[in-house]
């Protein structure tokens, strides 16, 4: 219920947060809204030495327009995306993935930066950063880098972000005709999902269903092949390697993955 | 113009809202002054040999003034306890800190003290135990047959306890009959997680006397407990109930954590304080149900029942507890309330390397409930009737003078065939159908379940010698404010207004000056506490009595003040005034007669026996057949408790054992793997009910009074949770019976669903029907 | 290291360890014992406050983390007078508690679940308040609760239309 003890320290700039990361190695941890990365430290399975806080550093927030992209600052909060009138306009998607996270309280407090940074397989924002083919803006000691998301998800809770790493901005397309859908199977509001689904364009992203959100391959294939959603949607699990927990097994995850994948590329959101 | 039977807006509220009630956590007092904190270090293994515990780096720790384990305790004298009835094989004690065995994960093995709080949690993960794992029974069927080992090689058995005799079976007992159904049903485990967890707070005075404040359902009985505990003699301890945030029946008495919290602040003398975190809470807080059935139900074709047997396995846990007596009144309340000709019920209560089980709202009621209804939903499946036509058949007709069942069982008065028409009128159950038959033959992905329950219940039960009862206190002041003491102990039920209530209508007096107390021994040294929805049928009951008594009383005093007989005296509620009958002007108010002696009363009232509220739920579901998952769309209720005092806090009291009562038939439930590792050992992971899974619920009202005390009242806290749990496992069976399903154990998540979908079509296409 | 808030409308000023929960420190340090603990995952609300205005829950906001800000408790709805909000008195008024514990993170959350989105239907009222638990009332009258709480306050001043940061509007 009580994190260990650790020293805190506030960042006033990328840069700041860079030197203080550098300082203290592999000892110190970012927090912005601290909801992924506090509930850990609370039941003692991350025991940082010290967190370094960014979320006061004003360049790291906002969301934007950049060309034929939208550009949101890392510690823009969850609530924020939902209720950005730009994104709704340009990406729903990414709105309404953001309203599925957690709770309104949640929302108020979580970052997308730190949901990315997070890499939890199960987690709306990372599968749907896939299905947008987004990109992530990273900065570090030897200066910025672009990742894109299907070379960011490296394995559960696990990211393309080295330690002395800071992650400053998510890059998504700009397209607020193109087709897409949402599917989050879950046992109880509020959990994360047993299975999900979304689908940008003809892209197909999974949650939970290996250890990093992963493209149904398969399905996109058979889609750009010419076959019916149907036909591709009974193909979603290929490839894929879904565990089993006290809430599915491997076999139903499997076939939920069929099913939702189904009704997001119907074009349905539930 | 009576204020009983009105929506009086509770006392309680301004406080718990504008400053938050005050919970035991919350509870500042000059004897806590300095208090120190206990943390507790617990097993994380099943069962297993302990080989050695090292405290010794937790001693350095900062801030830790001591540590205790087991042994420490039993050389300071503390016995292990004993289970808490006769019949139960005593040979399964329980320490308060295990000493040489671990039997469930969460079992508390040491108690590290310190100065902070904070200070705590980090001193706990110092201390180093040994584990020797030994095999984990953690299947109930297990534990009977004895593969995998006995939890107390001392005892010789699993068993704790049964009850009924299974020898006395009655072989013949389906002759006759048309249609026979057999099924094993699970009733499965879920945790009560009353919103405050478990805390406690102790303080031993100079006078040598302990002070405890303990979140309890009775203080009363948790002072018996602690004394029990801690051998300690009566007039040494005062036990305090502060505001109590929910128990549902997980926090009667006392556990070691509390008596332990007692015993050190009495060796450190210093006050102790301790409070558990919601893991600590899932996995050690008494767990409900857990109960296996085996039931087979007969009769003919035309619906008739004739025949019912359930066959009773109760998981009691690791240590025996309330739990392994629950299955008594699981067979009391065997045929519910139906007519059944020839019924029979046994049970066995065996011990498992899991959590120990407690009594959670209903208590074995419901249990019998979720058998006998779904019994009748698979008798009417393989009849070929339908599920509220085999109901109808069935019921016992109306009857106002007791009627005593098989099982001993006396039903005070009773009307269930009323309560399903108007169950099944509200619910518009043809409309219900008509829509269910269209969507089967469109062939919709959604399908809808309608699922009955019709169900009696014993509420007010006594253990106590000469009946059930209750004490309750009225005193008036000169200015014009009352106390009432209650032997009850309400932990949201809102006793403080509606005893209010019942003293306003003997007396007069507005309820803002009326003053409730309850929870203190030294104030309140005897009383039954609050549980099995005794405390109005009671505790009002001895409230209103008291009331009565002190206006005969008050009146022998006012007619020697006005000198007159007190026969000609009349007393004016309006105006709480005695005055002459005939002459208005010769009056005197109650209150000056409380000026030169004391004017109270203090009562017991005895009923003639426990009453029986009943009932019928119809739930509505949709179940998405292509993913298996259930939405609970509506429950219409109608839960007859006789005479309600206040309709606002009875729809709530409904509510919220229909939320609990549903939830179990389709979200919660308790798992633990096959090594006793729980999996839902946090609000995380355990599927509490949240306000979007379930729907707002229609309640229909009726009241058959009870004639066992003056208020006509039987207990309802408990009916919503002993209706819910069939009527929603029925509804979910019934979305998809149409595709060969005829049963789902609960609860019926999605994956169940799912599975038992493609189980039945699969056995369809080889052409065999499953069970 | 030394916090410097607004807390219910008083500033505030205190030496914490890093790793002090803002609950914590609003029971503990300054005395205000309304929002409660109950789990120990971010579930169940009961430790719900409002950090500039909005539903936090804090149990999972460090105390230093609120540095500068300001945190209003359900003590901080209550006017000098003693009257209660209006969210306050529709739970009152709607018999939307029982026991008590999860109410002042209830009402919190309802309380900015209608600064957000002053209309809301019975679904967004339920899908509002997921991050709150609630054991004793099976959520029924807590919801009419909020409904009349909003009935009431749009009646009083009508809305302005702020934009709902309401997910149900966006649709694919």
């Amino acid at each position: 219920m009580i994190p260990a003890a650790f020293d805190y320290e506030v960042a006033d700039s990328p840069a700041h947060a860079i030197s203080l990361l550098a300082e203290h190695g592999e000892d110190a941890k970012l927090l912005a809204g601290g909801h992924s990365l506090l509930p850990m430290m609370k039941v003692r399975l991350a025991q940082p030495a010290v967190l370094v806080d960014i979320a006061r550093v004003t360049e790291l927030s906002g969301i934007r327009l950049d060309g034929d992209e939208v550009v949101i600052g890392a510690t823009t909060r969850h609530a924020e995306v939902v209720g950005s009138s730009l994104l709704r306009a340009e990406v729903p998607i990414l709105a309404y993935a953001a309203a599925q996270v957690g709770d309104p309280q949640i929302r108020h407090r979580g970052t997308i930066g730190g949901s990315l940074a997070h890499a939890d397989p199960s987690a709306d924002l990372p599968m749907t950063l896939l299905a947008l083919g987004g990109a992530v803006e990273i900065t570090g000691p030897s200066g910025a880098r672009v990742v894109g998301v299907d070379d960011f998800f490296v394995g559960p809770f696990e990211s393309a972000l080295a330690p002395d790493e800071l992650l400053t901005a998510v890059r998504v397309p700009r397209g607020g005709s193109v087709r897409w859908g949402y599917q989050k199977f879950v046992r109880r509001a509020n959990d994360w999902a047993i299975v999900g689904v979304a689908v940008y364009d003809g892209r197909v992203a999974l949650a939970s269903m290996g250890g990093t959100p992963l493209r149904a391959s398969a399905t996109e294939q058979a889609l750009r092949s010419g076959a019916s959603i149907e036909e591709a949607a009974a193909l979603a699990a290929d490839g894929t390697s879904p565990g089993y927990d006290l809430h599915a097994d491997a076999d139903y995850r499997a076939h939920l993955a069929r099913v939702l994948t189904r009704r997001a590329l119907e074009g349905k959101t539930g | 113009m009576s204020i009983l039977g009105t929506r009086v807006l509770r006392t309680e509220d301004p406080g718990f809202l504008s400053r938050g009630a005050i919970y035991t956590e919350d509870v500042q007092d000059e004897r806590l002054v300095g208090a120190c904190y206990l943390h507790f270090v617990r097993s994380t293994v099943a069962h297993a040999k302990i080989s050695g515990i090292d405290t010794s780096a937790a001693r350095e720790a900062e801030g830790v003034i001591a540590v205790y384990t087991g042994s420490d305790l039993a050389a300071a004298g503390l016995a292990p306890a004993k289970p808490p009835m006769p019949n139960m094989n005593q040979a399964m004690l329980a320490p308060l800190l295990a000493i040489d065995v671990v039997r469930f994960v969460g079992e508390p093995v040491a108690v590290v003290v310190t100065e902070e709080m904070y200070q705590g949690e980090d001193a706990i993960e110092l201390v180093d135990v040994d584990y020797d794992p030994l095999p984990a029974v953690v299947d109930m069927n297990d534990a009977l047959s004895g593969a995998k080992g006995l939890l107390f090689p001392e005892a010789g058995t699993n068993v704790v306890c049964t009850f009924g005799d299974a020898a006395a079976s009655n072989p013949d007992l389906f002759a006759g009959c048309e249609v026979v159904v057999s099924e094993i049903i699970q009733n499965r485990r879920v945790a009560a997680a009353p919103m405050e967890s478990r805390s406690a707070a102790a303080s031993w005075g100079e006078d040598g006397r302990l002070t405890a404040w303990i979140p309890n359902q009775g203080a009363q009985g948790t002072k018996g407990a602690i004394m029990g505990l801690l051998g300690l003699e009566p007039e040494k301890v005062r036990i305090i109930t502060p505001d109590v945030g929910g128990a549902f029946g997980a926090k009667f008495g006392a556990d070691a954590e509390h008596a332990i919290t007692c015993w050190i602040a009495g060796d450190l003398a210093r006050p102790t304080r301790w409070s558990e975190t919601r893991m600590e809470n899932l996995l050690v807080m008494p767990h409900g149900r857990a109960q296996q059935h085996k039931i087979t139900i007969g009769g003919m074709k035309d619906g008739t029942v004739l025949a019912y047997r359930i066959e009773i396995l109760q998981d009691s846990g690791a240590y025996p507890k309330f739990g392994a007596f629950l299955p008594s009144l699981t067979i009391l309340m065997t045929p519910g309330p139906y007519r059944i000709p020839r019924a029979e019920s046994w049970s066995t209560s065996v011990v498992t390397n899991t959590t120990p089980v407690g009594a959670y709202r209903g208590a074995g009621r419901p249990e019998a409930a979720a058998a006998i209804d779904r019994a009748m939903d698979l008798f009417a499946d393989a009849a070929g009737v339908d599920p509220a036509e085999v109901r109808r058949k069935n019921l016992l007709p109306k009857f106002t003078e007791p009627h005593t069942t098989a099982f001993g069982a006396k039903y005070d008065s009773g009307d269930y065939v009323t309560a399903l028409e108007k169950a099944l009128d509200a619910a518009d159950y043809p409309g219900l159908l008509a829509e269910q038959t269209r969507r089967r033959a469109a062939g919709d992905t959604l399908q809808l379940g309608i699922g009955l329950s019709s169900y009696v219940e014993i509420t007010g039960p006594g253990g106590e010698a000469g009946g059930p009862n209750e004490n309750g206190t009225v005193e008036v002041h000169p200015d014009g404010t009352a106390t009432v003491l209650t032997g009850t102990s309400p932990h949201g039920q809102g006793h403080q207004t509606v005893w209010a209530m019942l003293v306003s209508e003997e007396l007069g007096i507005p309820i803002e000056k009326i003053t409730v107390k309850w929870g203190d021994t030294d104030l309140i040294p005897k009383g039954g506490g609050t549980g099995g929805s005794r405390s109005l049928q009671l505790g009002g009951a001895a409230v209103q009595q008291a009331s009565r008594e002190l206006l005969d009383v008050a009146r022998e005093r006012a007619a020697a003040t006005l000198e007159a007989a007190p026969a000609d005296l009349e007393y004016d509620v309006e105006t709480s005034t005695f005055s002459v009958k005939g002459d208005p002007d010769v009056s005197v108010p109650l209150t000056s007669l409380a000026e030169s002696e004391r004017l109270f009363v203090r009562s017991v009232f005895t009923a003639p026996g426990p009453t029986f509220p009943f009932g019928t739920h119809v739930a509505v579901v949709e179940v998405d057949t292509d993913t298996g998952k259930v939405f609970f769309r509506r429950i219409i209720t109608v839960d007859d408790a006789g005479t309600i005092m206040n309709p606002l806090l009875a729809e709530g009291q409904r509510h919220g054992g229909i939320a609990q009562g549903a939830a179990q038939a389709f979200l919660e439930e308790v798992v633990y793997d096959e090594d006793g590792n729980p999996l839902t050992a946090t609000f995380a992971d355990y599927p509490f009910l949240s306000a979007t899974e379930v729907p707002s619920f229609e309640l229909v009202d009726m009241e058959t009074p009870t004639s066992y005390n003056p208020l006509g009242a039987k207990g309802i806290g408990e009916a919503g949770s002993i209706g819910a749990t069939p009527a929603v496992q029925n509804a979910v069976i019934d979305a998809v019976s149409h595709l060969g399903v005829t049963h789902i154990d609960m609860p019926t998540s999605s994956q169940r669903v799912w599975r038992a979908i493609r189980a039945a079509s699969s056995s369809a296409a080889n052409g065999t029907k499953e069970a | 290291m030394e916090i410097k808030l607004t807390v219910n409308g008083v500033t505030r000023s205190d030496e914490v360890e890093p790793r002090l929960l803002l609950i914590h420190y609003l029971r503990e340090s300054l005395n205000l014992r309304a929002a409660n603990i109950g789990c120990d995952t971010t579930s169940c609300g009961a430790c719900t406050v409002l950090l500039d205005g909005e539903s936090v829950k804090s149990c999972t906001v460090l105390a230093v983390q609120a540095n500068g800000r300001s945190v209003t408790t359900a003590e901080g709805l209550v006017a000098d007078d003693g009257t209660m909000s209006v969210v306050q008195q529709a739970f009152r008024e709607n018999h939307g508690l029982q026991c008590g514990f999860c109410t002042p993170g209830m009402v919190m959350a309802s309380t900015s679940l209608l600064a957000e989105n002053p209309h809301p239907s019975e679904q967004q009222v339920r899908e509002g308040l997921e991050g709150n638990f609630c054991r004793c009332t099976g959520y029924h009258n807590i919801v009419r609760s909020v409904l009349a709480a909003a009935e009431k306050l749009s009646g009083a001043a009508p809305s302005a239309g702020s934009a709902s940061t309401d997910a149900s509007e966006v649709t694919a």
